[in-house]
């Protein structure tokens, strides 16, 4: 089945490291060339590797201020909610809005609403879960959670081009390998 | 270093490990570390001492669906506690188990946010620790209530027909949401830590159901530079949000004492006292599952004996806490000049339950001193005797706080005895069943050893210096 021609062959091209330096090396020297359509993937985090590859500052912890800050208006609204409106009790002679009694719920579901906050923000951002992904496709691409590292230049990158795209890889120093990404 | 990137996980950001006490075993590669750590998991052949180490936990667990299934037909007077100790086993063993959890989220969190790389091959199973220990302790507070799916009303606020609403004012409300937010946020953190690993269980998995298993629980992931940018934000920001929880979930317990007026639970230094008895506990705990772990599965090239110095170390600092807090209650009670308090220590040191008392000290007080020597702190049979006396010590403690203070109080026309029934023991030894279930279920499905995380404290992991030298 040929893709449409408005999408490119191939998903992009593939270059295989055994040593996190030299991906590290690659991923910069790639920018330097003028790729920006790229993803390097490694087995464990790598904080050179996002420098490397430019990558903006997470949205994450933003998100989670916003969250926590509703948990605790959250927790602390359903208090007020149900001992000043919805079920007024006198409690040892306490006013119907005791706040100070009403701190650690409050506290405890800030911490909540910003942890899921951090868990589903971080799953969304990444879109994740994802069952299908091409890179998948390349056969050796199942040691990238074990100990090998790559870098994949993808076909929408304008600068992208079948021939001198797979030269650029294979000229990068510690490269063991060049593979097609297919859809 | 740029202080607006994310850390933490990262290579660089992990110092490097101590000359004297090395934290992996010199010569391990990535592909060794995931092998080894993956194959216990993957495995086709169960081993002979799972099977009977499961099976001894399952043989407990049908002990506790026994407990329970009285419990309910019965009713709560199956259990010891009466007039005037109104509080019992239950919540004993409640506050024991939690405490114990608290060591996981400690390991998990406040080390990493401290950069102690040590912690990296104990995290994960010191995690799953905190979730099982919480699953026993929440099973008391559930029980405790006799009718628990009748009891719901009175501890979540759920818009109910009857127009009832909990009182917020009762620090035992605070309790439900500090622990349940625990759970919630323990799983999470343990579950986002295992995101990578199933991945490469995935990976290597041979047989296809499997790999469908655990690709589904992977959820597509693929190490890529852009999603672990945006996961080692997410994790540093569960540390930091599982920190504070942490230390208000057993301030909230010891909250159920403190705000009380019964002489030996209304006091101050109940928060800081019953945080550092939890992590005290939860160290004892950890080192007794990784004393056998490592030796069973061959990881001591993982957890070193740097590991379980470490842990004897956090045990002894946390153990001198908790020393403290029984000093400071008797001194406290001499000093209050207050006839009750007076009385109330006196009781608990010469009344009917001494025994209990001056077991606990011996436990708490003088055992754990002896860790001051380096020759015990490096000696693994005498550091897993030493767990099991701690955490023996912590649960005579909650029996001593919660037995003795109750038995006796203002009037001495209500005083009374207390002793577990064979019921409170059954379901105290059924929850203990179903910690090793769980365990071992753990342990034969999912990797014990963050796989991901070994991988970063690698020596070759390290990158910063090369790059500067240039190529190597």
């Amino acid at each position: 089945m040929k893709p449409p021609a408005s999408i490119p062959e191939i998903y992009g091209l593939m270059a295989e490291f055994h040593q996190p330096a030299d991906i590290v090396d690659a991923a910069e020297r790639a920018h330097i060339e003028g790729y920006r359509r790229m993803d390097a993937y490694s087995p464990y985090p790598i904080e050179a590797l996002t420098e490397a590859l430019h990558l903006h500052h997470s949205r994450l912890p933003l998100l989670v201020l916003v969250g926590g800050v509703i948990g605790c208006l959250a927790g602390y609204g359903l208090q007020w909610w149900t001992s000043v409106i919805a079920y007024p009790l006198n409690i040892g002679g306490k006013p119907l809005n005791s706040w100070p009694a009403f701190i650690p719920p409050a506290f405890e579901t800030t911490i909540l609403f910003a942890a899921l906050t951090a868990v589903l923000g971080m799953l969304a951002l990444n879109g994740l879960p994802e069952p299908y992904h091409p890179v998948f496709n390349v056969p050796s691409f199942a040691l990238a959670s074990r100990d090998t590292f790559f870098l994949c230049i993808e076909a929408t990158d304008p600068r992208f081009d079948a021939q001198s795209t797979r030269r650029f890889l294979e000229s990068l120093p510690g490269v063991s390998g060049v593979s097609e990404v297919e859809h | 270093m740029d202080e607006s990137r994310p850390r933490g996980l990262s290579a660089d950001a992990l110092p490097a490990p101590a000359a004297d006490g090395a934290l992996i075993e010199p010569g391990h590669t990535f592909g060794s570390v995931t092998d080894k750590i993956s194959s216990i998991v993957l495995q086709r052949r169960t081993p002979l001492g799972w099977v009977v180490g499961f099976g001894i936990g399952f043989a407990l667990l049908q002990l506790l669906l026994y407990a329970v299934a009285n419990l309910l037909f019965v009713g709560i007077g199956v259990w010891g506690p009466n007039q005037p100790v109104g509080w019992g086993f239950d919540i004993i063993n409640f506050v024991w188990w939690i405490g114990i959890g608290h060591a996981g989220t400690l390991i998990s969190a406040i080390l990493l946010l401290l950069r102690q790389a040590w912690r990296t091959s104990i995290n994960r199973f010191a995690e799953a620790m905190t979730l099982f220990a919480v699953s026993c302790a929440a099973f008391y507070p559930v029980f405790h209530t006799g009718r628990p799916w009748l009891a719901v009303y009175w501890l979540f606020p759920y818009p109910n027909t009857m127009g009832v609403w909990p009182n917020f004012r009762s620090p035992l409300i605070w309790d439900v949401f500090a622990v349940s937010t625990y759970a919630t946020v323990s799983a999470l953190f343990w579950f986002i830590g295992l995101i990578p690993d199933l991945a490469t269980l995935r990976d290597r998995a041979t047989s296809r159901p499997w790999k469908v298993v655990y690709g589904m629980l992977a959820m597509g992931w693929r190490g890529s530079a852009k999603h672990w940018h945006n996961y080692e934000t997410a994790y540093l920001l569960l540390a930091g949000l599982a920190t504070p929880l942490v230390i208000s979930v057993h301030t909230v317990v010891s909250f159920d004492f403190a705000t009380g007026v019964v002489p030996g639970w209304h006091a101050t230094i109940f928060p800081p006292y019953f945080v550092a008895g939890a992590i005290y506990a939860g160290f004892a705990m950890v080192l007794t599952l990784a004393i056998p772990l490592r030796k069973f599965y061959g990881l001591d090239g993982f957890i070193t004996l740097t590991h379980l110095e470490n842990m004897a170390k956090v045990m002894l600092a946390t153990g001198l806490v908790v020393g403290y807090g029984y000093m400071i209650e008797a001194f406290m009670a001499w000093y209050s000049a207050n006839n009750y308090e007076q009385f109330m220590i006196w009781n608990r040191m010469t009344g009917p339950y001494w025994y209990m008392y001056w077991a606990l000290i011996l436990c708490n007080v003088v055992m754990i001193n002896t860790l001051w020597l380096k020759s015990l702190r490096t000696n693994v049979a005498y550091l897993f005797f030493i767990s099991l006396v701690v955490s023996v010590g912590m649960w005579l403690e909650r029996y001593v706080i919660i037995v003795t203070s109750l038995h006796r109080d203002f009037l001495p026309s209500s005083w009374g005895m207390y002793a577990g029934t064979k019921f409170d023991y059954a379901a105290f030894v059924g929850t203990i069943g179903l910690f090793i279930t769980l365990l071992f279920l753990f342990l034969r499905f999912l990797p014990a050893i963050s796989i991901f995380e070994m991988r970063t404290i690698l020596p070759g992991a390290e990158m910063k210096e090369r790059l500067e030298d240039g190529h190597p």
